[in-house]
């Protein structure tokens, strides 16, 4: 069974993100990039549906910039076995539509039988993409998955999809798309052994006229960035436990009326 | 009606619209309308149908099918793809919810337009409309717009103002004629969490969050408490939620829930970003905190330096008598 995993290069939740020189991307000198969460469900999840087989392939998609070459690193040192990179300036500002349409045709080429990605990447928040990738490539796609149990012969998945309220659990035909939510499994560590062995691994480079995309506009353009509204300044209430709660809840009644 | 402000339902399963609809609905008439919804169901009420009238929605999109429940995708897509093309509507706007999330990401695909995911405000600019969200963890808003229509936009819950109810309003019913699909997903079975009995954490006016300074699992029993008396949902930070004190449903944050509450109080909680990701559009924060120097005391409206322990049934007290009064 082939699998394909996107993963995706973000900031680290740490980083400070300063709005860049345009105004409308981030400057990102001193940025720290990992993996974003999510993908990293999605990816130990693939390595596992494989291990279980015990047979099939796992490729890691990433769509980034040179630097998500060491996201793709990352993915094979956890044990995915070969990697694409589809790498072009003309995607630098990709929406979530281009992104899938791009995503579609690599998916297309490579015809695996499930694509896994995470619930979102965290740096746009967006979590569209693995749901416009199902549309564009006409398959079923499940959200935000917390189970999945593929069947003996490949041919479908059983999965569990966090809803509000609950499980809702569907059988799909694969192939299908589904996007891992926290919670599903806990992601390996990559071995010194798996680390070593990554830089043997292929990453295939892919432009975006390889994939048949010759101009690139996206639906959704961004104008600007800006910083946060400051929130005016917080009052501490100090004194006994006792008076300073009822302090608060006069505030929060009177002041805030926020209950 | 060519150039409406559709929005999407967001319902109970049990023929009622959510009250976020109220919201999605009071923006979509601020932004000029006309507002028309556009509900997918397996049973819709006259009730449900009056309560959208109600909210303002000029014109009331039905379809009505037993496939309809629960979602899928690729049977929900077709239906209101087909419609969006006879109906030019000008936008398509709907809650941020599980299944609405990904119903408008892959209409905006099929549709061949953008979606801007998780917006806080909508503005018109000129003719154009620019949607704003968080990005990066919330540190940062971006603004955007659209190369063309239908503009495609979630709403963040509890952030948009709702409409007025009006009673005694109805709006015209149309329930177009539209080929449904057959489903490809088949459907197993719905579990249930257990109910805690206390509101969903997205949809809570006020929630309560307990970190690390909780100390355990047995401890959330006050915050729950708390939570009974005024209404509260309770929720965790992911140092709770990954020393396996509560269940990842509850997590607030980046790897979370995002909840912009009425208000919000976190107890013991340290203000880590990535759990500010989750709530720091909330009307009101407060914190309690043992330490004066949590991050979260920098962004809380108010705060006390204290003991959770002490703080939490001082609570629980003082608002228990304002009820009883």
């Amino acid at each position: 069974m082939k699998i394909l995993v996107l993963v995706k290069q973000v900031p680290d939740t740490a980083t400070q993100v300063k709005i860049g020189g345009d105004g409308k991307q981030i400057d990102t000198a001193g940025i720290t990039w990992i993996v974003s969460p999510y993908d990293e469900f999605a990816v130990e999840e693939a390595l596992r549906i494989k291990e279980k087989r015990g047979q099939g392939e796992v490729v890691a998609v990433s769509l980034g910039p040179d630097r998500a070459k060491e996201t793709l690193r990352s993915a094979l040192a956890m044990g995915c076995d070969r990697a694409i990179h589809v790498n072009d300036p003309a995607l630098a500002t990709a929406d979530t539509l281009t992104t899938a349409r791009a995503l579609a045709v690599v998916i297309k080429q490579e015809a695996p039988q499930l694509v896994l990605c995470g619930r979102q990447a965290i740096d746009d928040d967006m979590g569209a993409v693995g749901a416009q990738l199902a549309e564009v490539l006409g398959w079923p796609c499940a959200s935000w998955i917390m189970e999945e149990a593929v069947d003996a012969d490949a041919k479908s998945v059983r999965v569990g999809r966090q809803v509000e309220g609950g499980l809702e659990v569907f059988e799909l035909p694969l192939p299908a798309v589904l996007s891992a939510q926290k919670g599903m499994n806990e992601p390996r560590y990559p071995t010194l052994k798996g680390i070593m062995g990554a830089k043997k691994k292929e990453i295939k480079d892919v432009k975006a006229a390889d994939l048949g995309l010759a101009s690139v506009t996206p639906e959704l353009s961004i104008t600007k960035l800006e910083a946060l509204p400051a929130r005016p300044p917080g009052r501490v209430i100090a004194g006994e436990t006792k008076d300073a709660v009822k302090e608060l809840v006069r505030a929060l009644r009177e002041d805030a009326k926020a209950i | 009606m060519a150039g409406a402000f559709w929005c999407v339902v967001e319902d109970d399963r049990k023929g009622m619209p959510k009250k976020v609809m109220a919201e999605v609905i009071g923006e979509a008439a601020r932004l000029g309308g006309p507002v028309e919804a556009v509900w997918l169901t397996d049973k819709a009420t006259d009730e449900g149908l009056k309560q959208l009238a109600g909210w303002g929605a000029g014109k009331v999109w039905l379809l009505e099918n037993a496939g309809l429940a629960p979602y899928r995708g690729e049977v929900w897509v077709p239906p209101v793809a087909e419609l969006a093309a006879k109906e030019s509507p000008k936008a398509i706007l709907a809650p941020v919810t599980s299944r609405q999330r990904e119903f408008m990401a892959r209409l905006a695909a099929k549709l061949g337009v953008g979606l801007s995911a998780d917006s806080v405000s909508l503005a018109m600019d000129g003719d154009k409309l620019v949607a704003t969200r968080p990005i990066y963890a919330g540190k940062l808003l971006s603004k955007a717009t659209w190369a063309k229509q239908p503009w495609m936009a979630t709403l963040r819950p509890n952030v948009f103002k709702p409409a007025d109810a009006q009673d005694g309003k109805s709006a015209p019913v149309e329930r177009p004629s539209l080929a449904i699909p057959a489903a490809q997903m088949k459907f197993v079975e719905r579990r249930e969490e257990a109910s805690t009995g206390l509101p969903e954490l997205t949809e809570a006016e006020i929630v309560l969050s307990g970190g690390r300074g909780m100390k355990g699992p047995e401890n959330y029993v006050i915050l729950e408490e708390l939570g009974g008396v005024i209404g509260a949902a309770v929720g965790a930070s992911r140092a709770a939620v990954d020393a396996g004190w509560r269940p990842h449903r509850f997590q607030i944050g980046q790897t979370g829930r995002t909840i912009s509450p009425k208000l919000y109080m976190g107890f013991g909680v340290s203000g880590a970003i990535q759990h500010l990701a989750g709530m720091r559009t909330s009307k009101v924060i407060v914190a309690i905190n043992k330490d004066p120097e949590a991050p979260i005391f920098k962004i809380a409206d108010y705060g006390i330096v204290g003991d959770l322990f002490e703080v939490v049934p001082e609570l629980t007290k003082e608002f228990k008598r304002l009820l009883e009064k």
